[in-house]
């Protein structure tokens, strides 16, 4: 291991690994506090920024975070490196590849920056978010550009997707139609349908997946669905026939947190080549789904690498590499999901937010985030608009969105339809364009192709009722 | 995703049931002829809110502001002992009372540091048993839920336990579930139960969750734990519901010598109803 060392002030700054920069120069989270590897003063931190600074961004293909032997995410991480990717950067340090983004950025070039992706490592992106601010990390990630696609495409620039998350306590069908007819109504859902089922066993999962298909079906709505039950179950699904459109999993970035969701790579693949020979794409053939959080291998005590804990934000950009993996339609972060231990107020939550998104984006990833808080966790409206209105601005492809912010499931607060209405106006932004034209066929929109505020009895909105009947 | 706080539940999320969220405006949508009471009457979820422009009508928007507030006025109440030694004498429990800290000094350190919140505090002092049984009072993360269920919980529950040797009843600040491992060791308590206030949900800020554990030492994992949520009549779990199941599971751990994942697969040996 290699020690570092500046001088900042008069006073000398030594840091003992890799590992041990990476976790001071974060900026200030809980978790990294709770996991023992913070900077134990202001100064401290940014000594540590600036020796990162000065670290050439090649390091991170020699020295390791999480070592190659003990982990099939580092394997994974180094064996598919795309060298030919990496040529532009290949030179600079982490403070000089900083530079270069800020610059591609201001020049519109997202042909440059998007085509780094395959040639970046997790490490070498987490590296550079913590030298950069929040209106960084927002430049740069409006300029990189990832578009995929099943039914609808997503990704696209001037668009802003929504998962439609109809979740119900019992599954009830009723329950879940009605959550998921309400989202329609306000224009939500073009990302994904996507349930968090209370029971995952493969009878509810197939109960679940063929309600959504028969509303997707008997509306002919270019959208998606997904239960987002274990992998295992989600095989048994496709394995009875049922019409699976992505296959989910939670992801952590490292092997120890993968086996903590209780997945393999193995699994994902099998999984995914179930989905994929289904065909039931049209637009393209992205069939995986996965969500990350900042603070999940640490809750799981899996966040130990070559030199002991590893900080949370560097492991959360490694799950993005294993995402990447299996082409997906759809990832985000849980950003505020966690809980106060890992991310404990708004300013913690918003400045991960921005970190995953411009990450996940950087990383090649289709990045959205479920914006969200739970009751324990210093965080309220205003800090979900500061982040829904700034992913906007950041060209994220998709949030979550549930009826009225309240998921009466699994108990926390996300968007509601009306923030995701809210953002696409503030910010001129569209629905997914195959869902756009959807919703005119259904006269859900005005003439200046907003989502209308119906009256129950206007005609569309007795067609979409006339299911919940 | 991982849990939040710790809770096993359905994905191990606490998924416990809770009334309408829109228990404050029943009758205001009573209109038979008004189509939007499909979506409402069809689940609790906040469907059908209308809208103000692209935002939320002011009656809205304050109404979830109302239940947000409760929620996290309910994390932050402090744990006031004397209003539950009160509760319990009232309710008719006659066990000593005892008060113990974690070693988190405050509220804002317990929220970032569960690990302080598992160990008692340094200068704890506790007497030892042997006893049966010990039952820890937690503030969690609703005193809420502690100064409005834990008193009726537990004189159910000693109401049920004849013959049963009880250590004195432990209050404890700033607390979370594992504290109950060192504090049922201390004790020598055979059985620790945590009656624990469980993280507030937009519509139930004061829900009681209770925690068994066999054989009580620090470094018991969480699947070495059965649990009841949702104690909160009259919308949630009544006192003498949550009482039978867990003295249900009481009889069954002290039979098996275990709890946890072996014990819930015992589940047939619970009354009927029980579990």
């Amino acid at each position: 291991m290699t020690v570092r060392r500046t001088t900042l002030g008069g006073h000398t700054h030594e840091f003992r690994s890799l590992t041990d920069v990476l976790a001071k120069a974060t900026p200030a989270r809980s978790g990294d506090v709770l996991a023992g590897v913070a900077a134990e003063s202001q100064a401290q931190r940014v000594a540590a920024q600036h020796v990162l600074a000065d670290v050439p961004l090649a390091t991170f293909l020699t020295e390791q975070v999480v070592g190659y032997d003990e982990d099939d995410v580092t394997r994974l991480i180094l064996d598919t490196h795309d060298g030919a990717a990496f040529t532009p950067v290949a030179s600079l340090t982490v403070g000089e590849f900083r530079d270069w983004l800020l610059a591609r950025a201001a020049e519109r070039d997202e042909v440059a920056i998007s085509a780094l992706a395959r040639g970046l490592t997790p490490e070498m992106v987490a590296a550079v978010s913590k030298l950069m601010r929040n209106a960084d990390l927002v430049a740069v990630a409006r300029r990189t550009r990832v578009v995929t696609g099943l039914r609808g495409t997503l990704g696209l620039p001037g668009r802003l997707a929504s998962r439609l998350q109809p979740n119900h306590p019992t599954d009830d069908a009723v329950g879940v139609t009605a959550s998921i007819l309400d989202g329609l109504l306000h224009g939500a859902g073009d990302a994904v349908i996507g349930i968090n089922p209370a029971t995952d066993n493969p009878a509810q999962t197939i109960a679940l997946l063929e309600l959504v298909d028969a509303v997707i079906s008997r509306y002919e709505i270019p959208t998606q669905s997904c239960v987002l039950a274990h992998v295992t179950t989600t095989l048994r699904a496709l394995e009875a026939g049922a019409p699976v459109d992505l296959v989910f999993a939670s992801v952590a970035g490292t092997q120890a947190g993968n086996r903590g969701f209780g997945i393999t790579l193995d699994q994902l693949t099998e999984a995914r080549a179930g989905a994929l020979a289904l065909g039931r794409g049209t637009v393209g053939d992205n069939v995986t789904y996965f969500e990350t959080g900042q603070g999940s291998a640490l809750s799981a005590d899996a966040h130990h690498g070559v030199d002991g804990p590893v900080d949370q934000q560097t492991l959360e950009c490694r799950a993005y590499a294993v995402a990447r993996h299996f082409d997906p339609l759809l990832v985000n972060t849980v950003v505020g999901f966690i809980g106060p231990e890992y991310l404990y107020d708004g300013k913690q939550v918003i400045r991960a937010g921005l970190e995953d998104h411009f990450c996940g984006k950087l990383l090649g990833l289709p990045m959205g985030v479920d914006v969200c808080y739970t009751n324990h966790t210093d965080v309220d409206g205003d800090d979900t608009d500061v982040l829904t209105l700034l992913l906007g601005a950041a060209g994220c492809a998709f949030v979550i969105a549930v009826p009225g912010s309240d998921d009466v499931m699994l108990h926390y607060q996300s968007l509601s339809f009306t923030d995701v209405l809210t953002a696409r106006s503030v910010l001129d932004l569209r629905p997914a364009p195959e869902f756009e034209a959807w919703l005119a066929r259904m006269d859900l929109l005005d003439d200046a192709g907003r989502v209308r505020e119906l009256t129950p009895d206007a005609p569309a909105a007795r067609t979409l009722l006339a299911a919940a009947r | 995703m991982t849990t939040p706080n710790g809770h096993v539940g359905h994905h191990g999320r606490n998924t416990a049931d809770r009334p309408s969220a829109h228990d404050g405006h029943v009758g205001e949508h009573g209109r038979t002829d008004d189509p939007w009471a499909v979506l409402r009457e069809a689940t609790r979820a906040r469907v059908a809110l209308g809208r103000a422009g692209d935002g939320l009508p002011t009656a809205r928007e304050l109404e979830f502001r109302a239940a947000h507030a409760a929620a996290r006025d309910a994390v932050h109440t402090a744990l006031d002992a004397d209003r539950v030694r009160a509760a319990l004498a009232a309710a008719g429990v006659g066990l000593d009372v005892l008060e113990v800290h974690s070693r988190a000094p405050d509220r804002t350190t317990y929220l970032q540091r569960p690990d302080l919140g598992r160990q008692p505090a340094a200068d704890t002092q506790l007497p030892g048993g042997p006893h049966d049984l010990a039952l820890v009072v937690a503030d969690g993360l609703s005193p809420r839920a502690v100064h409005e269920h834990a008193a009726g919980t537990v004189a159910a529950v000693l109401d049920r336990l004849p013959g049963w040797s009880v250590a004195p009843v432990v209050l404890a600040h700033q607390a979370r579930v594992a504290l109950g491992d060192p504090i049922g060791a201390a004790l020598g308590a055979g059985i620790v139960v945590v009656l624990v206030g469980e993280r507030p949900g937009l519509s139930s800020a004061d829900s009681l969750g209770l925690y068994l554990t066999h054989g009580p030492r620090p470094g018991r994992a969480d699947s070495e734990r059965n649990c009841i949520s949702n104690v909160r009549p009259p919308h949630g779990l009544g006192y003498a519901q949550a009482a039978d199941t867990l003295v249900a599971l009481l009889q069954a751990s002290r039979r098996l010598g275990a709890s946890g994942v072996v014990l819930k697969d015992e589940g047939t040996a619970l009354p009927p109803g029980a579990a």
